[in-house]
């Protein structure tokens, strides 16, 4: 599983980065992080208003950052 | 991530989406989400990406401060393409109201900015 986090680089996106990746480890999950922190890249995906989460791809949440159970519950369901 | 870094995160949009059809009332809707966006009164988003659910448009839309589709004619196909993909708390502007019929409406700068104006009004009214 790729967990993408998709900011510039402000606090709100480090905090979404260690909240997606606590929420992986409490679910043992097999992941790896990558920061998407070029505007180009994140405009790739369709996303305008950071920070944002993708999951293998798919965005997930965007313009805010999720509690880590709120993250669990969408890896969860994937 | 730096934490030094000036947070560059926005506050959610007012999204315009627009009829882009073939007939000249969807270039006058086409032309005005365009020129509502340079006039800062909101910004064009890809009607298509909705169409083809593409996560992050659809995301984006759904944690948007206001949604607005222009539509052409009375067949309405930007805004049931947003229904379509879930949405349903958006504003609607109908280019046909405005008086431009489908089939004898050239696009002109006029046009445009009477729908434009139209269409201001509209966004404005419809933040949630």
């Amino acid at each position: 599983m790729k967990i993408q986090i998709l900011g510039t680089g402000c606090p709100k996106c480090s905090t979404l980065a260690k909240q997606a990746e606590e929420a992986a480890k409490q679910l043992g999950a097999d992941y790896e992080i990558e920061k998407l922190t070029d505007i180009r890249d994140i405009m790739k995906m369709g996303v305008m208003t950071t920070p944002a989460l993708a999951i293998d791809g798919s965005v997930k949440i965007v313009g805010k950052v999720p509690t880590v159970e709120e993250i669990k519950k969408i890896i969860s369901g994937i | 991530m730096g934490e030094s870094k000036a947070c560059e995160c926005s506050t959610a949009p007012k999204l315009i989406f627009a009829c882009s059809g073939a007939a000249d009332v969807g270039a006058l809707s086409d032309q005005a989400a365009r020129k509502m966006t340079r006039d800062g009164n909101g910004k064009m988003f890809c009607l298509a990406g909705i169409g083809a659910r593409i996560s992050g448009i659809m995301k984006n839309t759904e944690a948007a401060a206001a949604i607005l589709a222009i539509d052409g004619c009375a067949l309405n196909c930007a805004s049931k393409s947003l229904e379509e993909a879930g949405f349903k708390n958006f504003e609607h502007l109908l280019v046909s109201d405005l008086g431009f019929q489908k089939g004898e409406s050239p696009v002109t700068e006029d046009a445009v900015a009477k729908i434009a104006e139209a269409g201001a009004k509209l966004i404005s009214k419809g933040v949630y």
